[in-house]
């Protein structure tokens, strides 16, 4: 029983120390990012490669779903607004819920399912077929020739996903609130646009999409330098990519908007 | 430090995990000579190619290149020397999203000022030398095995190194692409003027080509010298590996109880 006990707590202990060291591991990796962006973004044409592979390759998953998330929003909204005779201020819920919440929150999570999880597999797959190793033996040190431009690619594409994906939300909502249902178009335009402070709603929600991408290249990157070099090894490794990092992004939202909207 | 050995290894330990993987060896790479680095698969043939690259941090012992210890070299210094080595994956280890001109051109653009038109020529060049400037425009995935190989040799000797490296070069090849490797070894060693390290276990192909032989088995050097002298050795390993011989010091069976023993356990089990 005591042997049972105490192999469990072992083997606890050993799950928790291991976690831990992971942790240090990822932050030193970061802090090597963080030193080799210079050379990264001087050579902007990597940086660029890299925001067409992320960024636009994923515009059309980002503009349709941000579609439909505007449309449904559209629709649950203008129900709920009936029922206390605002049914004009449906602009205003459309907007506010997209830009501050499920614009960056949505797009980040359709982003580290689509980008998030390709660069893992990318840089595994480099480390599994020695081209990691060849670039080290060519004296090129593959973080700043690799991960870093992979990294800040994702890092400045995030925010634009998002402003894109609310824009296209935005659109949705009109198209099913002013075009189907019939609210009034001047009600709908003109009180999102008093009621949508820049500062408290779109700059806090485009600095939520900024630490978002910082989360999703971070983990991607990561996971797929630290993958175990074998098909099995970057297959857990572009899972763990996801699930990490839709955590993370969750976890972080939460954070970041209990220190932004404080009942404002 | 000699001045005719581009590559000394000195009572090189190196273990992994307090598993030992390399014990006390010692070998010289003359420059200009074509050395082979044979053993079965697992004895640490990789592992010695990676410590002379400094992939690796020997457990103790030394390995020196051009008079400099490898793993003493800061960042810089490694990476400084590394600029004077080339070296050949065991499956060619091209980048995929690059094409077969920009492969060859990579470490051009990465370490040196020169004008695309002057990198267009050396790479044609590097290309011509393994026969391939007409795959100039593909991509790695277009290549066959031999193609492929190939073309990694010409990435491996791009800046013209002192030193080229080769991890299984032979291994997967059809005779012919065989043949024609061995062959490009040896000529672009001596049109370089470079030292080589083959690590192989393909023995016929690399005893044609090769000026001195060292045999590794289970971390050690077991034997070492010239194709003739491993040809003709008695020594059972080396003899068992250059004949191809079944049964030997290498057992054919993994460890294991006796077979007998084993077969009436089970029956006496099973009632």
């Amino acid at each position: 029983m005591d042997n049972g006990l105490s192999g469990a707590l072992r083997g606890l202990g050993r799950r928790v120390t291991s976690r831990i060291w992971r942790l240090g591991y990822a932050s030193r990796f970061f802090l090597a990012i963080m030193l080799n962006s210079a050379t990264a973004l001087r050579r902007v044409h990597l940086t660029m490669r890299e925001i067409y592979f992320t960024g636009v390759l994923s515009l059309i998953i980002i503009l349709v779903s941000g579609l439909f998330v505007g449309m449904v929003l559209g629709l649950q909204g203008y129900d709920t607004l009936q029922r206390y005779g605002s049914t004009e201020a449906l602009g205003v819920l459309v907007s506010l819920s997209l830009v501050r919440e499920l614009g960056p929150v949505v797009a980040a999570l359709l982003f580290a399912s689509r980008a998030g999880s390709a660069i893992t597999a990318e840089i595994g797959m480099m480390k599994a077929t020695e081209q990691l190793s060849a670039m080290e033996m060519m004296a090129v040190d593959p973080i700043a020739r690799v991960v870093a431009p992979r990294f800040w690619g994702g890092v400045i594409s995030m925010p634009l996903l998002a402003a894109l994906f609310s824009a296209m939300g935005i659109f949705g909502g009109y198209l099913v609130g002013v075009q189907l249902i019939g609210v009034d178009e001047g009600s709908f335009w003109s009180q999102m646009q008093a009621s949508v402070d820049f500062r408290e709603d779109i700059l806090n929600g485009v600095i939520k999409s900024f630490v978002f991408g910082i989360i999703v290249s971070w983990v991607a990157v990561f996971e797929g330098y630290d993958a175990e070099p074998t098909a099995e090894g970057v297959s857990g490794a572009t899972t763990r990519t996801v699930v990490t990092s839709s955590l993370a992004i969750l976890a972080a939202d939460f954070i970041l908007t209990a220190f932004m909207f404080t009942g404002t | 430090m000699s001045s005719d050995n581009l590559v000394e290894i000195r009572d090189l330990n190196f273990t992994y995990d307090s598993r030992p993987i390399l014990t006390g060896i010692n070998m010289m790479i003359p420059r200009g000579k074509v050395v082979a680095v044979m053993g079965s698969s697992g004895c640490g043939k990789t592992t010695t190619l990676r410590l002379i690259g400094g992939q690796l941090k020997p457990t103790s012992g030394e390995v020196r290149v051009g008079g400099q210890v490898v793993h003493q070299l800061d960042a810089d210094g490694l990476y400084g020397l590394r600029r004077r080595m080339g070296m050949l994956f065991q499956f060619g280890a091209l980048f995929t999203d690059m094409s077969v001109f920009d492969n060859i051109a990579f470490q051009m653009r990465e370490h040196t000022d020169l004008p695309e038109t002057v990198i267009r020529d050396l790479v044609l060049m590097k290309l011509n030398a393994v026969g391939l400037r007409g795959a100039h425009d593909l991509m790695p995935g277009e290549l066959s095995g031999g193609m492929a190989r190939r073309v990694a040799l010409a990435r491996a000797v791009a800046l013209d190194p002192m030193l080229i490296m080769y991890d299984e070069p032979f291994a997967g090849l059809d005779p012919i692409s065989l043949s024609i490797i061995g062959e490009l070894i040896r000529k672009l060693n001596d049109a370089l003027g470079a030292s080589s390290i083959v690590v192989t276990h393909d023995v016929q192909e690399s005893l044609k080509i090769v000026d001195y032989v060292y045999f590794v088995s289970a971390g050690k050097i077991v034997a070492e010298g010239t194709a003739d002298d491993i040809k003709n050795s008695k020594v059972p390993y080396v003899h068992q590996f250059v004949w191809g011989e079944e049964d030997g010091p290498v057992p054919f069976h993994y460890p294991s109880r006796p077979y007998g023993e084993e077969l009436m356990e089970r029956r006496a089990r099973h009632g």
